[in-house]
């Protein structure tokens, strides 16, 4: 017998669970500023993705994927992305969405079931929130391979869940962009959670990173707590993309603290005592950790920042409440690039039916 | 100007899209050096590279989800699916994403794409090589369905599909590929996406249809006439959105109606035609509409395969049905 090929996958992590340094950080962590800026980020979500929570309680927004304890993968992978590079992701990286530029009151609107909501101001050429699990991934490789066509120095970044993983598009994706050297970085969104099914139900691999091993895609993990790993390691995967270097897949682990949305109850099938001890890995109070102890960060500034990160969630919320609906007939203008005659006729009956002209 | 085949007209449809416009790409299974396992894409891997006819994994859905990637970036993706019936896998792609891109993002991003495939039976192939799956692409909004008839509206037709602006399936009748041969010009004309064609004017009888199908009911109008019953003859040619007009228009003239399809009858486009002309041109009918479909069965195998496809004979017989309806 002959060993033809073997693997390792090797797992990062450089702040541990209390914000104590385990390993030496990258240059962009010698400088506060960058990790005050990450820090904002994801208290930004966090608190976005709380009063998205209280709208929906109070029936002012539809079914909505909370992000709650896995801020650190969204800002850390937009944090990494340069403006010019494509993000396609699924529908629980708000941060990363915030980051790069969507507005609160788009995000809104989106989740309020307001198809405007995905006409981004800004970034506009990032694409709209994946629903169909995995099915974006292909997408991400034909962006990918868009870039190289045209010689462009950019990389599309696709975030998806550890569910994913399981499908058949993620491994037809990983398959073509290994066969291609896309430039492509796919990031593993590990909550440890498939709605009710648990990771370990989910794939009898013990990472997820080493599926894309299989297809000749670079893999690792890295502890996706930590703002900072995350930032670091999608960074040097997106240089090497962009470089000609090939594609990579990050699995991202960390946990869901939340219910998988607001139309389900995740005490019917995972213990509180299980949510409790992740409670003490989360990444928002680990970063600040760090921050305090370098004395970079104080309570004033904290008060600070909830305070005004409060205020901008409010304004943008009433925004998007005071957003006049769409016109009844507008639905037809956007299925063609030009209305056939067939949908005129149908479209001209909800105009007759609601007495008025688009 | 020369006699091609209907798989000549497609290679020369996709030489001169590529040529005019360097967003086309295509890209699909064997597509390359292989020309295509039918030779659609014969030589343009040769004359255009491996940069604009990618040869890809074996992999259909993630053939139409690069394809739809690379819309949304601005090419003009032009992906291969072997055979109609694999291209099932891409459903979701289209469905959830092709289709849907312009309408979800409020036109911000779109995805001009066209996934061409091999359609429909009649020639001895194994099994999932012969389907007639046009309801299925015809059933989703933001989808535009087209299917060709002969080699001149095969060009024109993908020359059209290709320059669209929006999503295209692009069934090409397998049968015909190389049975059916005519002059085509290589003028680069578009054959417009928007309207039915009608191939052969008639007094009598309205007879709709399309693709591969078409031969037959040309053949089964030949039949008609030496029985002095004048048939006209409407190739419809892009199922959706379906140009109604132009199949009223001809019913209210002739005031009987056979609509002949391969696909099975029930939910067929055939349903659709027969409830639009029900609804807006009942009072212009003289007898009740006839269709000529596949059966609701699986398609059969091949030694069997004759006996499930609509005949010259069978729409023959069912237009004497209709003309003798008083």
């Amino acid at each position: 017998m002959t060993i033809v090929t073997q693997f390792a996958i090797s797992s990062t992590r450089l702040l541990d669970s209390g914000g104590n340094v385990v390993a030496p950080l990258p240059a962009f962590a010698q400088d506060d500023s960058e990790l005050v800026a990450l820090y904002r980020g994801m208290v930004l979500t966090r608190t976005f993705d709380a009063k998205a929570i209280a709208l929906q309680r109070t029936g002012r927004l539809g079914t909505y994927a909370s992000s709650l304890g896995q801020e650190a993968v969204g800002v850390g992978v937009a944090a990494a992305m340069q403006p010019s590079d494509i993000l396609v992701p699924s529908f629980r990286e708000h941060g990363a969405q915030i980051w790069r530029g969507v507005s609160l009151a788009e995000l809104f609107l989106y989740w309020g079931g307001d198809e405007r909501g995905n006409d981004f101001a800004v970034p506009r050429e990032d694409f709209p929130n994946c629903i169909p699990i995995g099915s974006h991934a292909p997408h991400a490789v034909g962006v990918a391979l868009a870039f190289r066509l045209r010689g462009e120095k950019r990389a599309a970044v696709c975030v998806f869940g550890d569910g994913a993983t399981s499908k058949g598009d993620v491994a037809e994706a990983l398959n073509m962009a290994g066969v291609w050297k896309a430039p492509v970085v796919f990031v593993v969104n590990n909550n440890g959670w498939a709605i009710s099914v648990p990771r370990a139900k989910q794939s009898a691999a013990s990472t997820l990173a080493q599926k894309a091993i299989a297809a000749g895609v670079a893999a690792e993990q890295v502890d996706g707590n930590d703002i900072i790993a995350v930032r670091f390691l999608v960074e040097q995967a997106l240089e090497r993309a962009r470089a000609g270097g090939g594609p990579t897949l990050i699995e991202a682990v960390t946990y869901r603290l939340s219910d998988h949305t607001t139309a389900d109850d995740a005490s019917r099938y995972r213990d509180d005592a299980e949510v409790s001890r992740h409670w003490a890995e989360e990444p928002i109070a680990r970063l600040r950790n760090y921050l305090v102890r370098q004395g970079t960060w104080g309570a004033d500034q904290e008060e600070g920042l909830l305070q005004e990160c409060s205020k901008r969630v409010d304004e943008s919320a009433a925004s998007y409440l005071a957003t006049p609906p769409q016109c009844p007939t507008e639905f037809f203008d956007y299925v063609y690039a030009a209305l056939p005659a067939e949908l005129a006729e149908q479209r001209d009956a909800v105009i007759a039916s609601v007495g008025k002209q688009p | 100007m020369s006699e091609v085949s209907l798989v000549q007209a497609i290679n020369l449809a996709l030489r001169r899209a590529m040529m005019e416009d360097p967003r086309v790409l295509l890209l699909g299974e064997d597509v390359g050096i292989n020309g295509g396992v039918f030779r659609a894409t014969e030589s343009l891997f040769q004359a255009f590279g491996e940069q604009r006819v990618i040869d890809t994994p074996l992999a259909e859905a993630g053939i139409a989800g690069v394809s739809i990637g690379l819309a949304v970036q601005g090419f003009r993706p032009v992906a291969e699916i072997q055979f109609t019936g694999f291209a099932y896998t891409c459903i979701d792609q289209l469905l959830n994403h092709a289709a849907r891109m312009r309408s979800r993002t409020r036109g911000r991003l779109t995805c001009p794409m066209v996934l061409r495939s091999p359609a429909g039976g009649g020639i001895h192939a194994a099994e999932h090589h012969s389907e007639s799956p046009e309801a299925m692409f015809a059933h989703t909004p933001g989808l535009k369905v087209v299917t060709p008839s002969s080699p001149r509206r095969a060009y024109g037709l993908l020359l059209s599909a290709i320059r669209d602006p929006d999503p295209v399936v692009f069934l090409e009748p397998t049968r015909l590929y190389r049975a059916a041969h005519e002059e085509v010009t290589d003028d680069g004309i578009g054959i417009p996406l928007d309207c039915c064609a009608v191939l052969r004017p008639g007094r009598d009888v309205t007879l709709v249809s399309w693709g591969a199908m078409i031969t037959e009911t040309l053949r089964a109008a030949e039949n008609l006439s030496r029985e002095n019953i004048d048939a006209e003859v409407i190739d419809v040619a892009t199922l959706k959105p379906l140009d109604s007009a132009t199949i009223l228009e001809s019913v209210a003239r002739t005031g009987r109606l056979t609509i002949v399809h391969e696909a099975p009858l029930t939910c067929g486009l055939g349903a659709e035609i027969a409830a639009r002309v029900a609804s807006r041109g009942l009072t212009t009918l003289l007898a009740p509409i006839e269709r000529v479909t596949g059966f609701d069965t699986m398609m059969p195998y091949p030694r069997s395969e004759a006996f499930y496809m609509p005949s010259a004979d069978r729409v023959t017989a069912a237009v004497r049905r209709t003309m003798a309806y008083t």
